[in-house]
């Protein structure tokens, strides 16, 4: 483990590169551009075996998968309009159950064009069976970077790990890059059951009659939903051997405990939320946070035991559905079909494009919820 | 956790000749045995055009029914007019 102060990105770069990948094709796009350079500069210096520098994103994704199929360890690093060109090859790859792994610099999609930070990239991926992982710093990212391909490699699904643009992969702090002798104790070399090999050939990801498509899909969602399990414990695992863990791997709780207010939210804004938390707790109020680690699959068990002794809820998201109701706000409130009872759960979007959350915005928005009525609103 | 894979040889199973709804009909007397029928051929269901052979060693062009879609490709590639479509009877 060696101590940098360096920018985000260049360390998540590292962090990846220290888990030893075989092919690596990107194209670099603001805000996670300086991921894919970082790796870049690792392949110049003959750290990283194969770097692919594809036209667009569309052929980066296409790569890695193909590349995992053929049993290989694959990565790429994008960002909102890369993200919204790999789509079609993001559910192929869920479907083909290729283990790649994507960094997303989380960015807002055109239009209005806008290079600056929101969720709605990766959440627009939601629904393709993709492991979807929210770090609230760089140094979570950096640690859930061989968590990730752990995870990918033991249920055969894609994982992306998601980091606020600029606010996390510009920043510069000073971090603790698991070294590769280190990673290599804990990540083992992937070894596919079935790949593409002239020795035993197979046709991957063919096509399916209507008798059987919805079985692969039913198959996948299975298999996603029960990834709670490995993304906890590989989380755990993590932990043990690295000595920094996040919540239980899947949310975590800040001041939960009496707490009657819960803000609940993902990735960056959560440290601004964490310090309005401590203002308001010294004033008195019973105010909490609950940061939600592994959007996909979703802890709705966990996320209703965080909850349940809560008067009222609001949930903070930088991500949309426009003309319905949004996407976190939808799962918080799916947690609750199975409980008899609920607390006022109120939706808040926020953060979009870039748009500033500030402590005072968190202290405003805990201020509002602990009024204890429901309520719909950009903030 | 099913990965959907097809293993080797998989598709000899599946005849996609039932799929044609036009059949080209060969000539051998006009065919010359250039094999570009064979090499457009998107099922690669034409045989008979041996081209590491000289010409006079090689067969004329046929394709297997089996696997043929009808597409057509052969008759619009032929520059001697040796394949016809014809519509398919069932
Ligand atoms: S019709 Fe199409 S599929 Fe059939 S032999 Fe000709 S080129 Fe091949
Ligand atoms: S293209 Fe025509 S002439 Fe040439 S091999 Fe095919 S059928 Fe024969």
């Amino acid at each position: 483990m060696v101590k940098k102060t360096v920018e985000g990105s260049f360390a998540i770069a590292e962090a990846i590169k220290n888990c030893e990948p075989d092919v690596v094709a990107c194209y670099p796009i603001t805000s996670s551009s300086h991921i894919a350079e970082g790796l870049a500069q690792f392949y110049a210096d003959g750290e990283i075996k194969e770097y692919i520098r594809t036209e667009q994103e569309f052929s980066s994704i296409s790569a890695i998968v193909g590349a995992s199929a053929a049993g290989s360890r694959a990565v790429s690093a994008t960002s909102s309009q890369g993200l919204a060109l790999m789509h079609e090859v993001v559910y192929a790859a869920a479907g083909m159950r290729v283990p790649i792994v994507m960094a997303i610099g989380n960015r807002a999609l055109s239009a209005p064009l806008n290079i600056w930070d929101d969720w709605q990239d990766s959440i627009a991926e939601r629904d393709s069976g993709w492991i979807q992982i929210y770090c609230e710093n760089a140094q979570e990212a950096i640690d859930t970077a061989p968590q990730a391909f752990k995870i990918a490699e033991k249920v055969m699904l894609p994982v992306m790990f998601c980091i606020d643009g600029f606010y996390i992969t510009h920043s510069v702090e000073t971090f603790e890059v698991p070294g590769m002798e280190e990673i290599r104790k804990f990540l083992p070399k992937f070894n596919p059951k079935l790949k593409l090999d002239p020795k035993n050939p197979v046709s991957l990801g063919v096509y399916a009659m209507p008798t059987h498509y919805q079985m692969f899909r039913e198959d996948v969602h299975r298999d996603a939903a029960a990834s709670l399990k490995v993304v906890k414990q590989v989380h755990d695992q993590y932990g043990k051997t690295f000595g920094r863990t996040y919540g239980d791997g899947l949310v975590e709780g800040y001041k939960l405990k009496d707490a009657r207010f819960i803000l609940v939210s993902m990735a960056s804004v959560c440290g601004n939320i964490k310090e309005a938390v401590d203002a308001l707790r010294q004033k008195g109020m019973k105010v909490g946070l609950l940061r939600i680690r592994s959007y996909r699959p979703f802890p709705y068990g966990q996320v209703a035991k965080a909850l349940a002794k809560a008067k009222a809820v609001a949930v903070l998201e930088k991500s949309y559905n426009l003309g319905g109701k949004h996407p976190l706000y939808s799962d918080v409130i799916g947690s609750f079909v199975d409980e008899k009872k609920r607390p006022v759960i109120s939706s808040i979007v926020g953060g979009l494009g870039g748009k500033d959350v500030t402590v005072r915005d968190c202290e405003g928005m805990l201020k509002k919820l602990a009024k204890g009525k429901h309520f719909e609103v950009w903030w | 956790m099913i990965i959907p894979h097809a293993k080797v040889g998989s598709s000899l199973k599946n005849k996609t000749g039932g799929w044609r709804s036009q059949k080209p009909i060969f000539n051998p007397e006009l065919c010359k045995k250039c094999g570009l029928c064979q090499l457009h051929c998107p099922e690669n269901c034409i045989s008979g055009v041996e081209m590491d052979k000289k010409v006079e060693e090689r067969s004329v062009a046929k394709t297997d029914y089996d696997f043929c879609k009808g597409c057509g490709i052969c008759a619009k590639v032929c520059p001697f007019g040796a394949i016809k479509m014809v519509e398919e009877e069932k």
